[in-house]
């Protein structure tokens, strides 16, 4: 089994701020970032699919077709966007870096490993960096959490 | 258990080309890649090893020792060569990284006379990289 990863980039602007909380909840709970008028970051997403080595071609899976996917899933849906106001993902729950890494997992594992020769590889894992030094992981049902 | 890991860089040139495939399907596949000229990269190699920490030494292993292996069995080997052309293990298997991160991890693993290798972990570039775990 070998796990290839590759790094994306992309920008947006968020708010956390929770409707089951009050507003003094929110300015407890969430600090700067309940700011009603949103704040953004630079977001790097790395993205690990595992699998065998296709002997025919030497890879694990079509890197191309991973960064098609990539761009149409992730970078065109969220870059660029403030994520409470733009996109439909986040209507209904907070956009917290969690939660943007495992809605970026759900979208990509629909997408991935699906078609033809590229079968035998899966989304093995979401890593999503809101800052150079905070962090997420969210493997499927396997989840991890790691900040720093 | 500790690990540990090592970085070392290496500058290879390489090119994607399988013979079972026609030449138009070798561009489709593997695109500027395909070029037979080659293109190089920098490649960032990070070779992890698995021990207990010695009590007399406070150490997993020595890294002088794996500092010394790391060279003469991959830097020796592949820095500044063309995969391709070069390295016999690339004679008949495409140099794609995952393929030179398994072929790393099979002329180290025999070599270390401590620890256990973990993981060998081989960026391309800084944005996209392979692990290994020997199975």
């Amino acid at each position: 089994m070998v796990y290839l990863t590759r790094r994306y980039r992309f920008a947006a602007a968020h708010r956390l701020h929770s409707d089951a909380l009050t507003a003094e909840e929110n300015r407890r709970v969430y600090g700067k970032c309940n700011n009603p008028y949103g704040h953004g970051h630079n977001y790097v997403v790395e993205v690990t699919m595992a699998g065998e080595i296709d002997p025919a071609t030497g890879m694990v899976y079509d890197l191309a077709a991973l960064d098609g996917i990539v761009q149409e899933e992730v970078l065109e849906r969220f870059d660029h966007t403030h994520l409470n106001l733009d996109v439909e993902n986040f209507r209904g729950h907070v956009p917290t870096t969690e939660n943007l890494c495992v809605e970026i997992f759900n979208l990509l594992e629909k997408k991935l490993g699906g078609d033809g020769a590229r079968r035998s590889a899966r989304l093995a894992r979401v890593r999503l960096e809101e800052t150079s030094s905070n962090s997420f992981q969210y493997e499927g049902e396997r989840t991890t959490e790691s900040r720093k | 258990m500790i690990y540990l890991t090592r970085r070392a860089e290496f500058s290879a040139s390489h090119f994607y080309h399988s013979p079972a495939l026609s030449a138009e399907e070798n561009r489709r596949i593997f695109g500027k890649c395909n070029n037979p000229h080659g293109h190089g990269h920098n490649y960032t190699l990070e070779v992890t090893v698995a021990g207990e920490i010695d009590p007399t030494t406070g150490m997993v292993l020595d890294l002088k020792e794996l500092k010394k292996v790391l060279e003469s069995e991959v830097l020796d080997l592949m820095d500044h060569r063309f995969l391709n052309k070069e390295v016999p293990a690339f004679a008949a298997k495409i140099p794609t990284t995952e393929n030179i991160a398994v072929e790393i991890w099979k002329l180290l693993a025999p070599k270390l006379s401590f620890g256990k290798l973990h993981r060998i972990r081989l960026y391309e570039t800084p944005d996209l990289f392979v692990d290994y775990y020997g199975e």
